[in-house]
């Protein structure tokens, strides 16, 4: 489950303070939850994924993510709970000196499963994003759409209580966008939690469920 | 499932995985060759140290423990006794507790120890020369307070010389000596670290995004903290073994040149063994490795977890 409570986030020091680029922020996504994230350029979509991904804490309000109230948790706590969380970067964020393989064993190999048990897992999750004969290649070797398809796979592999998408279908052609839809969909299915932030308003009307709209830093609707 | 190929599998599982890419942020060029360099000159600034202590060790056992007895007209008659007051003033001190030889020199030997101010044939000028009584003591510390009065009661004049004062001050410098390589070591020990930490926040600064992924998807400050450290450790230890080999041609000639300075005969030098070099150096060659890749982890460690801090 996921609770903000009047959260609000401003970056920078105290001191040198910048305006909150969120707002006042009060919604629940239950447990097994879709949840489009929308709004203009700007309007706060990337930060509000980045406190749901443990990326920031909120400078004010309660945010709870999956059970732990983040703003008071230890920061050894988070490292147990981002292992929890799947990011689907808009940027992919491959490591990009890594084959396609080892950008998604990574989160297994950190999570500390030993090396013998990882490997099913990994050849399973490049089967079902079809890159099974591209394990080898490194990003840079990889179109968009591929890399795309290692980031998710990279998502999910830990089978994540919480999967976070920003803007993943911007690099994907239509074919491909659609199918992803379809991972993000079975992923929900099979009880993840999903919140994908997009501006592809087609894709948000062939695939009906309830939004988060964000403007100017604050909620105005959900 | 498809099943990949043979290059593929080797492809998968790169032995050591470097999921930073610290190979490349951390190089295995100018750190090593940093360490090494520190390493050499901590092998000199410890072969100094126990160079000085070697001296400061041989000063205090040999003229430390030995006194110089000068007895005027030795070959008169002693006071109330029969022979000579020379053979009066040996007898009194082998007599004496805590004295382990006592030997009057001969006339060649004294003429010997005058030969660098008075030339040679010192036995023509028919100086009135007193005897000589050399005198060793059991023990560098043993006190021999009452001895003067007891040897001017056998025969008057007679002067007894303790090395004691220049010893103490020979003692002093040996200790400076050795001050100065330890803070030389400290010195140098800093400056290591420093040199890593610093390739540390390099690599950091290079690897920061990889870092901040990683991070991500839930490593934590130990996980990451490892990775640096286990890079910079091989880094520093093998910077410290070239050092470490570096450093012992030369100290093997340093203990050659030093030689007549530490108690060894000449013919140990010219045979250039491995034997001049004291065995706790022999015993510290091998640890300079050991020790700059415990500065490479420790340092490493530390750094990360500093700069780790900045993250949530």
């Amino acid at each position: 489950m996921v609770r903000f409570e009047s959260v609000g986030l401003r970056y920078g020091q105290a001191a040198q303070a910048e305006p909150e680029v969120l707002q006042d922020l009060s919604f629940v996504i239950p447990e097994g939850g879709f949840r489009w994230l929308l709004g203009p350029s700007g309007a706060g979509k990337t930060s509000l994924l980045r406190l749901m991904y443990l990326a920031v804490r909120p400078t004010r309000g309660r945010l709870s993510i999956l059970g732990a109230d983040i703003e008071r948790a230890e920061r050894r706590a988070l490292p147990g709970l981002r292992r929890r969380i799947g990011v689907v970067f808009q940027d992919f964020r491959l490591l990009s000196h890594l084959s396609a393989y080892d950008n998604v064993a990574l989160p297994l190999r950190l999570a500390g499963r030993p090396e013998g048990q990882i490997r099913a897992d990994v050849m399973e999750m490049l089967r079902w994003v079809g890159l099974l004969d591209k394990l080898a290649a490194r990003p840079a070797q990889l179109s968009g759409g591929e890399q795309q398809r290692v980031a998710i796979a990279r998502a999910v592999i830990c089978r994540p209580r919480l999967l976070l998408a920003d803007e993943p279908t911007g690099n994907l052609d239509e074919v491909q966008a659609e199918r992803l839809m379809q991972l993000l969909k079975e992923m929900n299915r099979i009880g993840t939690t999903v919140v994908v932030a997009t501006h592809n308003d087609a894709m948000v009307a062939r695939h009906v469920a309830r939004s988060l709209r964000l403007d100017h830093g604050r909620l105005v609707s959900a | 499932m498809a099943r990949p190929s043979r290059r593929r599998r080797a492809l998968l599982r790169p032995a050591g995985f470097d999921e930073l890419g610290l190979r490349r942020a951390l190089s295995d060029r100018m750190l090593p060759f940093l360490v090494a360099a520190m390493a050499f000159l901590a092998a000199l600034a410890f072969a100094g140290a126990v160079g000085a202590a070697s001296l400061a060790h041989h000063w205090r056992e040999g003229a430390g423990a030995s006194l110089t007895v000068q007895v005027p007209h030795g070959e008169a008659p002693a006071t109330g006794q029969a022979g000579t007051r020379l053979a009066a003033v040996v007898a009194l001190l082998r007599g004496t507790p805590g004295i382990r030889e006592a030997r009057a020199l001969t006339d060649d030997e004294l003429a010997e120890l005058l030969r660098p101010w008075l030339g040679s044939g010192v036995e023509r000028l028919s100086l009135p020369l007193p005897a000589v009584v050399q005198v060793r003591l059991a023990d560098a510390s043993t006190e021999l307070g009452g001895l003067a009065p007891r040897l001017e009661a056998a025969a008057p004049g007679t002067l007894v010389e303790s090395h004691g004062v220049w010893i103490g001050r020979l003692t002093a410098l040996a200790r400076s000596l050795q001050a100065c390589a330890g803070v030389a070591l400290v010195v140098v020990a800093a400056v290591a670290s420093a040199v890593i930490a610093v390739a540390t926040r390099a690599g950091l600064a290079a690897r920061r995004e990889a870092i901040e992924i990683v991070h991500g998807l839930g490593a934590t400050d130990s996980y990451i903290a490892a990775r640096f450290a286990s890079r910079a450790t091989l880094l520093a230890g093998a910077g410290g073994l070239v050092g470490a080999v570096a450093a012992l041609p030369v100290l093997l000639e340093l203990a050659s040149l030093a030689t007549p300075f530490a108690g060894l005969q000449p013919d140990d030098a010219t045979q250039g063994g491995l034997g001049v070099l004291p065995p706790v150096l022999w015993l510290a060659l091998p640890g300079l490795p050991l020790a700059a890749a415990a500065i490479g982890f420790l340092t490493a460690q530390g750094t990360v977890r500093r700069w780790l801090r900045r993250l949530p």
